[in-house]
């Protein structure tokens, strides 16, 4: 963590951030009722604001960086990965021959960011194949349970695979000095 | 004309949807140990919901279910992961796991670090809540 920001400056991005997350309960209650009148609006901020004092949460600490670009190509491999993920468990599933092997897997993260590990922790456990059993957040290192792993090239192949996904997020919404750390 | 194309892709989207639901019954029923069910039961799905969902929006034919649809979606994909993590979490320290299947275990070896290492005397995963 890098600490709480004083400052007027830091302030305002903080209220930003705030205001942003009510933005987004706002319009999730509206998207769950499917009406937009202005009475809904106002009862959705009442909500927003009742749900985030009651059950109160550190603030998510935003990287403020967006790539549009690389955060189209990270949805897009994401996507793929799902879809041929879901394929191979699908049919480790329905082959009667064999069982698949797996493997626990030490991935040690780049950033420091908690929004990225959980962001990376997500996407994992989204995608077919991996599932996250362990989360070290002093070191940025996730472990994974990986199916379908047969011998130590496939180990690191999920390793790789993993460290491939935390790179194109870090390019699509990581910070200024995380996305230089990936870029080189 | 265009309402029977919708049909039918909305009807291949729910047979894809049920085939993928079902290969998840059997891998449920198959698989040797919790972690590898864990699998099973959270993965194939995912793509199945979205499959349905889609059909669901192509047959109705209307924005309004689509906006529906998304809230559906996201909630999905945000508590899905929540859900197979502290099973599987749970499920390695009960050790709910056949040794024999797995090939390597990187987390053994973590803890074994930590504890020769003498960080964690009194044998506390790595990770635990701080």
């Amino acid at each position: 963590m890098s600490g709480v920001r004083h400052g007027r400056r830091g302030e305002g991005i903080r209220t930003g951030h705030q205001l942003l997350l009510l933005g987004g309960l706002v319009l999730f209650w509206l998207l769950l009722w499917g009406s937009f009148t202005p009475m809904d609006v106002l009862a959705g901020i009442g909500v927003a604001l009742l749900a985030t004092r009651i059950f109160e949460l550190p603030p998510v600490q935003l990287t403020g960086r967006l790539h549009p670009g690389w955060l189209l190509a990270y949805l897009v491999r994401f996507a793929g990965e799902v879809v041929a993920g879901s394929v191979q468990v699908a049919a480790y599933a329905l082959d009667p021959r064999r069982q698949p092997g797996t493997a626990i897997v030490e991935v040690k993260l780049v950033t420091r960011s908690d929004l990225i590990i959980t962001l990376v922790a997500v996407t994992l456990s989204l995608v077919p194949g991996s599932l996250v059993i362990e989360v070290d957040r002093a070191r940025s290192t996730l472990f994974l349970h990986a199916l379908g792993v047969s011998d130590a090239a496939a180990v690191d192949r999920v390793r790789q695979r993993s460290l491939d996904t935390e790179r194109r997020l870090l390019r699509a919404i990581g910070s200024h000095s995380e996305y230089r750390k990936v870029s080189r | 004309m265009s309402d029977d194309w919708a049909d039918l892709v909305s009807a291949g989207l729910l047979l894809l949807a049920a085939v993928l639901s079902l290969a998840a019954g059997i891998g449920l029923l198959r698989f040797p140990d919790a972690l590898s069910r864990m699998h099973a039961a959270t993965k194939p799905q995912i793509l199945g919901m979205v499959a349905a969902l889609a059909a669901l929006v192509l047959s109705s034919g209307s924005w309004t279910t689509l906006l529906v649809v998304l809230p559906i979606l996201a909630l999905h994909l945000l508590t899905t992961p929540m859900a197979a993590h502290m099973l599987g979490r749970a499920g390695y320290r009960v050790g709910h796991l056949r040794d024999d299947l797995l090939v390597r275990d990187e987390l053994e070896d973590d803890i074994q670090r930590a504890q020769r290492a003498g960080e964690n005397p009194r044998g506390r995963r790595p990770g635990r809540g701080r």
